[in-house]
């Protein structure tokens, strides 16, 4: 399946989608935006450990298991952090991290 | 060449390209949908590595249900057609300084590092296997980490519907 594609491939790739998310976690504005940055870096990450999981260690699936409970905790995350930002919105009507500036109110 | 470079030529450049255009694009409707782009190169890219349980959860999970519940709220936010004003040049520059710079340094001590594979046969992932590690306490079992992660949900779940009940914590009223 993966023949003629050197592992250095996948992790230049992770490592590209991984700086993106980091760029525009940077300089988004909009918390639902910063949170697809996220859910970009992680995701990056998940090809990196089955990338060395099937090169490095074909004989075990610790990348892979490790790589399904990173998706789990990637929903639940999105979960939370979804519902705080519609509470967010529901207090200032809007969700700029810039004007949301306040915890104590 | 074969046909799997060629597939990993085609999954990488939409991942690369659309990954870009999800932290660049001013128009957040968008972004969600290159988003769900990149997750579906992803699973994609799975495929290839022949984690096909893995893959099918990318597209359920990730592509079916991270995606879907980001457009809702961001539908529950924000005008449709909402386009961003573009952030200030300098801290555009800076972040792409700072990321590149990263990405740099990253690929240098990848290409530099010699990587060693084992010789051992490589094992068969099929559905039957999964399902008993995941519940074995064996040497090679993930029950612990099975059942934290099932806690978490049930946590998150639980966090996530008392976060986002509408209005805020009442008195209760002690009956006389």
């Amino acid at each position: 399946m993966n023949t003629g594609i050197p592992l250095q491939y996948f992790l230049i790739l992770a490592t590209v989608m991984f700086f993106t998310g980091v760029y525009g976690f940077l300089t988004r504005r909009n918390l639902i935006t910063i949170l697809m940055s996220v859910e970009l870096i992680l995701n990056s990450v998940n090809i990196n450990f089955l990338a060395f999981n099937r090169y490095l260690y074909p004989h075990k699936l610790e990348g892979m298991f490790f790589s399904l409970f990173v998706i789990a905790v990637a929903a639940s995350e999105a979960a939370v952090a979804i519902a705080i930002i519609i509470n967010i919105y529901r207090r200032f009507t809007t969700i700029n991290v810039e004007d949301v500036n306040e915890m104590k109110f | 060449m074969a046909s799997n470079q060629i597939m990993f030529i085609l999954f990488s450049a939409m991942i690369v390209v659309f990954s870009i255009l999800t932290v660049t694009s001013r128009k957040i409707l968008r972004a969600a949908v290159f988003l769900l782009f990149v997750l579906v190169s992803t699973s994609g890219l799975y495929f290839m590595l022949n984690y096909q349980f893995l893959a099918a959860v990318q597209l359920t999970l990730y592509a079916g249900g991270i995606v879907v519940l980001i457009i809702f709220s961001i539908l529950l936010t924000s005008h449709i057609s909402l386009k961003f004003e573009s952030s200030g040049w300098k801290k555009n520059m800076f972040s792409a300084t700072a990321a590149l710079t990263g990405a740099i340094l990253s690929v240098i001590t990848i290409l530099d590092y010699k990587f060693s594979a084992t010789t051992e046969a490589a094992k068969e992932v099929n559905m039957r296997f999964i399902g008993k590690s995941l519940l074995s306490v064996d040497y090679d079992g993930y029950v612990l980490p099975f059942e934290v992660i099932s806690v978490l949900l049930l946590a998150a779940m639980v966090a996530a519907i008392i976060v986002a009940k509408k209005g805020g914590p009442k008195k209760v009223e002690l009956p006389k």
